[in-house]
């Protein structure tokens, strides 16, 4: 038996300040799709100044790879700003919504997981349990994980959103 | 309003700046309402624009009735929406100024795609309109309806779709700028049918929109650039390698100073010939794939290479982990994103080659490079460009030289792609720069001929010869009809040996001869009565003497197309050659050595 060892490449988070519009967008992507480079997810929302839009991209690839969609997305036209969050210290969120079947070991068990990530029950049917979990992917990834035995019926996730923080300083404060 | 037009010679051109187009405001107008076709007119006008390639249709009507008895600018209706494209391609190359393209919706948006992608992939500034349902409408599948805005993006450097005829004057400028400034490209501008009748306002806006977010590199960093000049300096064995950022640049008086001031030998790319002279002693020709043997020697053997608006393209690097592996690089470009892409560099400068190579060369002093020299006139000696012997057949290699003596290198070459494009780049003699013009980046067949009538639009007082092939030609033989039409006297020479001489060669070196689909035989037309059935003049040229009389026949026609039919020696393959997959130094001078 022959097994592939898929080796994943450092994970990027990209904080790209562009103009709010569906063609900006559609380009973003495109260099994503055109150039062949990975995309984990994105999210795109209005940012405070009216008009702009806020994304926040996660990737992966070797530094190079990362160089290069960095330029690549400073040639779009409408983007102003992109950071690469991953050598800074930043603020990362994602939100999941996740329904697991009670069936196999009932509520108490689940809910007492759900504590332990401080999630939140949001919806409770005879035989089913959602969860809100607020965290870094990291954290819900390892929800995930530890729900799947009891059975996932349905999941949403939004992708991370982040911010760089704004003290730099040598302290970590994370 | 008149127009103003300037006359481009192989003398002035280098005196001109295309790319910032003639200022003019009309201010006295600002609180009139125009109708959108209006705004677009006054606007294409107040950008300069003097010559635009169209081709009319359901959505573009209201452009087309303004247009109608205006003598502000020319519009020359050519036959086929790509045509009209590559036509604005060919024009925007042979000036510097950006070409205008004007088709309606659905398949006139479509059928300019192949232009728009040929211009992307040479930077070449265009500004493509294109009409489009109403709005009311857009997206319910409408008569002649496309997503031509969603279609072109991944060849556009930037597109819109106007929803606000109040806004139409600030895209178009905004196109205009975008185009035109930072690494040029093509824009697209999408124009649903009811802004173009729907009245607006027109501000007689300045034509250097600010664009926060585009805002482009020009000055090279100075540490970068003070490491760029002491690694000259003190080179043993540089070389300079010119791509076609330095004719879009405008950087070929700058290049050649540097190089002649530093005596360091220059190699050019396929887009890059022109931007310095081939009669300099310093000059290796061009590179790559079909480059001569020298100037891909010196490519493998040099210790400073210094990269000029050039972007290490495949077609010049051949094999990457054989490619120049002892230099150290230098990679001036004004994208940074075409900086370390394929090559890795020591020193990467963004920054516009007009501008950094001046600030080199100030800094740097010539490097003692006899030896270098020696080496490389020793190769010049020992490989030069092959050229068969005469007889009275007519060799495509031949005929290429004998264009460039009775042009004296001043003609403006246009050419499809393929065999003949290679010979062309291999043996007109180039001295100047807009001179040279040719799909390199996507080799878009069918680009000669219309890219010629555009070249020979902009350039009235140049002599234009399209070097064509049976199989280019015939992709766009119909624009015939507009050459005669507006007596474009373009020199046809369509090196015909009657197959696709490309894959002819391909298939004889690495597919065991099988010529697959590739040899038209006596399949084609008769060019000569095709010429005379559109009204042009048609020459045949079967043998060296009657080449002679139909070129010196064709140059004396100075107010209609020519064609001339010029049957070459059919089995003739292109060398030296970089077999695909091969590294420079591993390229082929012979069928002997290729078939090793």
């Amino acid at each position: 038996m022959s097994s592939t060892v898929i080796i994943k490449q450092p994970k990027h988070t990209l904080s790209v300040l562009v103009k709010h519009n569906l063609n900006t967008l559609s380009r973003i992507i495109g260099i994503f799709s055109s150039k062949g480079f990975e995309l984990d997810s994105v999210t795109f929302a209005s940012e405070a100044e009216p008009g702009m839009a806020r994304m926040t991209i996660t990737t992966r690839g070797d530094e190079k790879t990362v160089e290069q969609i960095n330029k690549h997305l400073y040639n779009v036209v409408d983007v102003l700003k992109v950071i690469n969050l991953t050598h800074k210290k930043s603020i990362e969120r994602e939100l999941a919504i996740i329904k697991v079947s009670t069936a196999k070991a009932g509520r108490p068990e689940i809910m007492l997981i759900a504590q332990a990530f401080k999630a939140k029950v949001i919806d409770i049917t005879s035989d089913k349990l959602a969860l809100e979990v607020t965290g870094n992917t990291d954290k819900v990834d390892a929800m995930i994980e530890v729900l799947k035995p009891y059975g996932i019926v349905a999941m949403s996730r939004t992708g991370s959103v982040a911010l760089k923080r704004e003290f730099q300083g040598a302290v970590n404060i994370n | 309003m008149k127009s103003t037009k300037t006359i481009t010679t192989a003398e002035n051109i280098s005196k001109q700046s295309p790319l910032q187009p003639v200022f003019r405001h009309n201010v006295e107008d600002a609180a009139q309402l125009y109708s959108g076709s209006e705004i677009l007119l006054k606007t294409l006008v107040d950008l300069g624009v003097d010559t635009i390639f169209g081709y009319p249709g359901g959505a573009v009507l209201p452009i087309y009735d303004t247009l109608f008895g205006n003598t502000d600018l020319r519009h020359f209706l050519i036959r086929h929406e790509q045509a009209g494209t590559h036509a604005a391609d060919g024009y925007s190359r042979a000036t510097g100024k950006p070409g205008v393209v004007l088709a309606t919706s659905g398949p006139g948006g479509t059928n300019t795609v192949t232009g728009i992608a040929t211009a992307m992939m040479d930077s070449i500034p265009l500004v493509v309109l294109t009409g489009q349902v109403p709005t009311s409408v857009i997206g319910n599948d409408a008569f002649q309806e496309a997503d031509i805005v969603g279609i072109t993006r991944p060849i556009t450097k930037q597109n819109y779709l106007v929803r606000d005829v109040n806004n139409l004057e600030h895209v178009l400028k905004e196109a205009f700028h975008i185009a035109t400034h930072g690494r040029p490209g093509p824009v697209l501008v999408d124009l649903p049918k009811d802004m173009l009748n729907t009245k607006g306002k027109y501000a007689g806006l300045d034509n250097n929109v600010d664009i926060p977010s585009f805002k482009p590199t020009l000055y090279g960093h100075h540490p970068q650039i003070a490491k760029a000049a002491e690694m000259l300096s003190n080179a043993k064995k540089p070389l300079i390698y010119v791509g076609g950022g330095a004719i879009l640049g405008q950087a070929w008086e700058e290049v050649t100073a540097m190089a002649e001031r530093l005596n360091i030998p220059v190699t050019t790319t396929l887009m890059g010939l022109g931007a310095f002279p081939e009669s300099k002693p310093q000059s290796l020709g061009m590179l790559g794939m079909h480059g001569t043997w020298f100037a891909n020697m010196a490519m493998t053997e040099c210790d400073v290479l210094i990269a000029v608006g050039a972007r290490f393209d495949d077609r010049v690097t051949g094999r990457l982990n054989g490619f120049s592996l002892n230099s150290r690089k230098i990679h001036i470009d004004i994208d940074p994103s075409c900086i370390g892409k394929n090559v890795d560099v020591e020193v990467p400068i963004v920054g516009d080659v007009k501008h950094v190579v001046p600030a080199i060369d100030k800094l740097a002093s010539p490097p003692k490079i006899d030896k270098w020299w020696a080496t490389i006139r020793k190769w010049q000696k020992e490989h030069p460009l092959v050229v068969p012997k005469a007889d009275d057949k007519i060799y495509p290699q031949h005929m290429v030289k004998m264009i460039s003596e009775v042009t004296n290198g001043n003609a403006i070459v246009v050419t499809d792609v393929g065999q003949h494009q290679m010979w062309a780049a291999q043996h007109y003699q180039f001295n100047h720069p807009r001179s040279w013009i040719s799909s390199g980046g996507l080799g878009t067949m069918g680009y000669g001929f219309p890219a010629a009538m555009g070249a020979a639009l902009a350039c009235p007082d140049r002599d234009v010869v399209c070097i064509t092939g049976d199989g280019g030609f015939q992709m766009s033989s119909y624009e015939l009809a507009t050459a005669v039409e507006y007596k474009i006297p373009v020199k046809i020479a369509l090196m015909n040996n009657n197959c696709l001489g490309m894959v002819r060669q391909w298939q004889q070196l690495f597919f065991n001869k099988r010529y697959s689909y590739s040899v038209f035989g006596s399949n084609n037309p008769d060019f000569v009565k095709m010429a005379e059935c559109y009204g042009c003049v048609g020459l045949r040229a079967e043998n060296p003497k009657e080449l002679k009389e139909a070129l010196d026949k064709a140059m004396a026609i100075k107010d209609a197309p020519v064609l001339m039919d010029i049957r070459v020696v059919e089995e003739e393959n292109c060398y030296p050659m970089v077999p695909s997959g091969a590294a420079l130094y591993e390229m082929v001078e012979s069928d002997e050595e290729a078939a090793k």
